[in-house]
């Protein structure tokens, strides 16, 4: 098992730590995992990106051309890696503020309303952990436990009354699928 | 009455101090690096302090202090020397650790190092020697040089419009909360010597109580870059140099809890 | 069995100098490299095993600050990137010629000049060919994931008090700000006050009833004992070069051609190799681990084996200057880099391979 997945956005939607809730999952799950952000002013507003990989082998490059999963949250993020999905992968969008749609047809193209879907769970917050749920439905490669021992990792204690929210999230993006 | 009988521990009014080391200094006869070195020593011997002091020594005409005082050293770059002081203090709490820095190097390469070591307020003395001029490297203009002021580098005088104002350093490092001591003192006569030995005690003694930074400044001469002879260049001192830098204490705050954890 | 975590390779850098029991970090912060800094400021070790963390004024600062505590006998490092570390130079000139032991970590950063955020490997040329000024080397370790930014601390000071000389962890962007596994070495103490006056007699500590004074300079004007000092200096270079080079060898029993990389570049060209490979051509790589002292003998013995040798760095070319001089012209030797803070992918990589070398994929 090996899945080379790259999410991208604005910064400040949650993209890194979406990113690194996914690479906690890998790690409560017993995989190799890599996960290699876009660095710099750009997560102030800009664009941020992480690329994210899980595998049962050792990881060689953190730096990848070709994406097994992306997972794009606006228009900049979808026109740079639209064609940096390996054909049969999966794109994941979130069509808020997408204005060219995605056009190939070698790929699965899912879109995901996870904007409309944190404004239901009444926490903007909640954003990135329905787009995780829609891509562990899209593609299982970590059970949901794992994700949820993950977060738990990630989340600093005082925050830890957070979690059933989150789980709540999680679930409602599987649903969307 | 034979020799014998007059060499007798109660006849003894001056000794050599024990660690001075016993051989001739590179410094120029007149010159007030050599009555500070001693000075220290024999602060070093009396208090005990010795044993524990850490001296970082300068670039300028004290680099090699490290050869004249019997304690441990380490010479320091350019003015860098309250940076070496900071991680020698901090990593050696039971160490008294203090810099022997002159003009060039305090105030004008050094000035970041000087300013932020005095501003943390890092538990160390800093004995800094003014003589308004570089000498070790042939007597060009320091940042204390007065208006005036001839030198290699100035020629025909230090000039405003050309080289700005001469900086009075030890003013400001008084302004900076990390400092509990700051002093001006000279050492050309016998009587601002004892006060300067006085001054430099008491900043050995803060530095090895944790109190914070003290700063002793010693207005001196160099008879050499200032072409004179040693008695002229006191006199020269005592008109010209002591209305820019006046002698006394800018700070002294008495003992207390100086520092939160 | 310690405790897998996930860590960026900066925070591992910082988590590892805490448990070997380092004495002092002295730094300033600049990007690609202030997790390090930020990491110990959270952690606090002062508060556990005693060690100073300090956020110096500038970078000049710190690396004086390592000097002075280095001259005191303990274990002290700094981090910083490519414009800090152009300032550390003059310190680090003077840790080299007082032969003193101390860790200096470059998170390499595109220059020249402020240059880019984005990583680099083109400080190559500074870390391993002196960088001040002087005859002087540092020991060199090129790590290429998280696992080695944090063993190479503990590796960086054990060489550094064994031969008494600076080393420097050269890192880039990449390995510094990716997260992946890592197992943190055991929490070691530190040495006490007594055992570092019997490591290192040397130091300048205070004298504590010593019969003599300890002095750390790096100045002598008598010629004829600066040119000694010199020849000890080029005798411990000597010794580390007989002893300490270290590098990992990939798929070099069959290569027909071989890639020389270090740091994360090297894993770059990994992929590439097995995607090559897939494809069925023979690609071996050599990863320098340490860049000085540089594997020469090792890279001269696959030159006799291999059609052609491909550097793949991230600069204009620098590290082939040593590639070049082990294989003495056996074969032929490219180059192929990306500047600027780009990372080429690994298809780059056999692009570069399918026209140096006229290899078809």
């Amino acid at each position: 098992m090996k899945e080379e997945i790259v999410i991208a956005g604005f910064g400040g939607q949650g993209v890194l730590s979406m990113g690194k809730i996914l690479a906690y999952a890998g790690l409560m799950d017993n995989l190799e995992v890599s996960w290699m952000p876009s660095y710099g002013p750009e997560q102030r507003g800009g664009t941020a990106n992480v690329t994210v990989i899980l595998s049962d082998k050792a990881i060689s490059s953190p730096v990848l051309d070709t994406f097994d999963t992306a997972v794009v949250l606006n228009q900049q993020s979808l026109d740079k890696f639209e064609s940096k999905v390996k054909p049969g992968g999966t794109l994941i969008y979130d069509p808020s503020g997408i204005h060219h749609l995605p056009t190939r047809t070698d790929i699965k193209v899912v879109p995901v309303d996870a904007m409309g879907a944190s404004i239901e769970l009444k926490n903007a917050k909640t954003y990135n952990m329905i787009l995780l749920g829609a891509l562990l439905a899209c593609r299982p490669i970590v059970p949901v436990d794992a994700v949820l021992r993950g977060l738990k990792k990630t989340l600093p204690e005082r925050h830890h009354h957070l979690l059933p929210l989150n789980e709540e999230a999680l679930r409602k993006g599987m649903s969307l699928v | 009455m034979t020799k014998e009988e007059i060499i007798r521990p109660e006849n003894k009014v001056y000794s050599r101090p024990a660690l001075l080391t016993d051989v001739h200094t590179h410094y120029c006869p007149g010159c007030s690096h050599g009555v500070v070195h001693k000075l220290i020593a024999e602060i070093l011997g009396e208090t005990g302090l010795g044993d524990k002091a850490i001296g970082i020594a300068p670039v300028g005409c004290a680099v090699f202090a490290y050869n004249y005082i019997d304690i441990d050293w380490i010479e320091a770059a350019h003015g860098r020397a309250p940076a070496l002081a900071t991680a020698a203090s901090r990593l050696n709490p039971e160490a008294l650790v203090f810099t022997y820095q002159g003009d060039g190097d305090l105030s004008a390469i050094g000035t970041a190092e000087t300013i932020h070591a005095c501003n943390r307020g890092e538990n160390i003395a800093i004995i800094f020697i003014n003589n308004a001029i570089y000498g070790m490297t042939g007597g060009q203009m320091a940042p204390t040089t007065l208006l005036g002021m001839k030198t290699a580098t100035t020629p025909y005088g230090r000039r405003v419009d050309l080289n700005g104002y001469p900086l009075a350093i030890t003013d400001l490092l008084a302004q900076l909360d990390g400092t509990c001591y700051v002093t001006r003192q000279a050492v050309h006569t016998p009587a601002a010597a004892r006060k300067t030995k006085a001054a430099i005690k008491k900043a050995f003694e803060n530095a090895a109580a944790k109190r914070g930074t003290s700063v002793v400044e010693i207005v001196s001469t160099c008879n050499s870059g200032w072409k004179m002879t040693p008695a002229q260049s006191n006199d020269w001192m005592a008109e010209h140099m002591f209305a820019r830098y006046p002698l006394g204490d800018l700070k002294n705050v008495e003992p207390q809890q100086t520092t939160d954890k | 069995m310690e405790e897998v975590k996930l860590m960026k390779g900066n925070e591992a850098i910082a988590h590892a100098a805490i448990r070997y029991g380092a004495d002092g970090y002295f730094g300033y912060p600049i990007t690609p490299q202030s997790e390090v800094l930020e990491t110990l400021a959270e952690l606090m070790p002062w508060e556990t095993t005693g060690m100073t963390v300090l956020q110096a004024e500038s970078e000049v600062a710190a690396i004086n600050m390592v000097y002075g505590g280095a001259a005191t006998g303990k274990a002290v490092m700094t981090s910083s990137s490519s414009p800090g570390v152009s300032l550390k130079q003059e310190g680090i000139s003077y840790l080299a010629a007082s032969e003193l032991p101390a860790l200096i970590v470059n998170v390499m950063r595109g220059g020249p000049g402020l240059g880019t955020i984005q990583p680099s490997q083109s400080d190559y040329f500074q870390a391993t060919k002196g960088g001040g000024h002087g005859d002087y080397h540092l020991i060199v370790l090129a790590p290429a994931t998280v696992q080695e930014m944090a063993d190479f601390v503990g590796l960086g000071f054990d060489l550094a008090f064994k031969y008494r000389t600076p080393a420097m962890i050269l890192a880039d962007g990449i390995v510094g700000q990716m997260m992946e596994k890592v197992v943190l070495p055991p929490q070691r103490a530190r040495r006490t006050e007594e055992e570092v006056r019997q490591q290192c007699p040397w130091a300048a500590c205070g004298r504590r009833g010593r019969d003599h004074r300890n002095v750390v300079t790096s100045l002598e004007l008598d010629s004829a004992k600066m040119e000694e000092n010199n020849l000890r200096f080029q005798r411990t270079y000597a010794e580390i070069t007989a002893n300490e080079v270290r590098y990992q060898e990939y798929f070099t029993e069959d290569a027909e051609y071989l890639i020389v990389a270090f740091g994360s570049v090297a894993r770059i060209c990994l992929k590439a190799i097995e995607d090559a490979r897939a494809a069925g051509v023979k690609i071996g790589m050599l990863r320098p681990i340490t860049l000085w002292p540089f594997p020469t003998t090792e890279i001269a013995r696959l030159a006799k084996q291999v059609k052609g040798v491909l550097t793949v760095e991230l600069n204009a070319g620098q590290m082939i200057e040593d590639v070049r001089l082990a294989v003495e012209g056996a074969v032929p030797v490219h180059h192929f880099g990306r500047m600027g803070g780009i990372v080429p992918n690994p298809n780059e990589v056999l692009a570069a391979l399918e026209e140096k070398f006229s290899i078809k994929f």
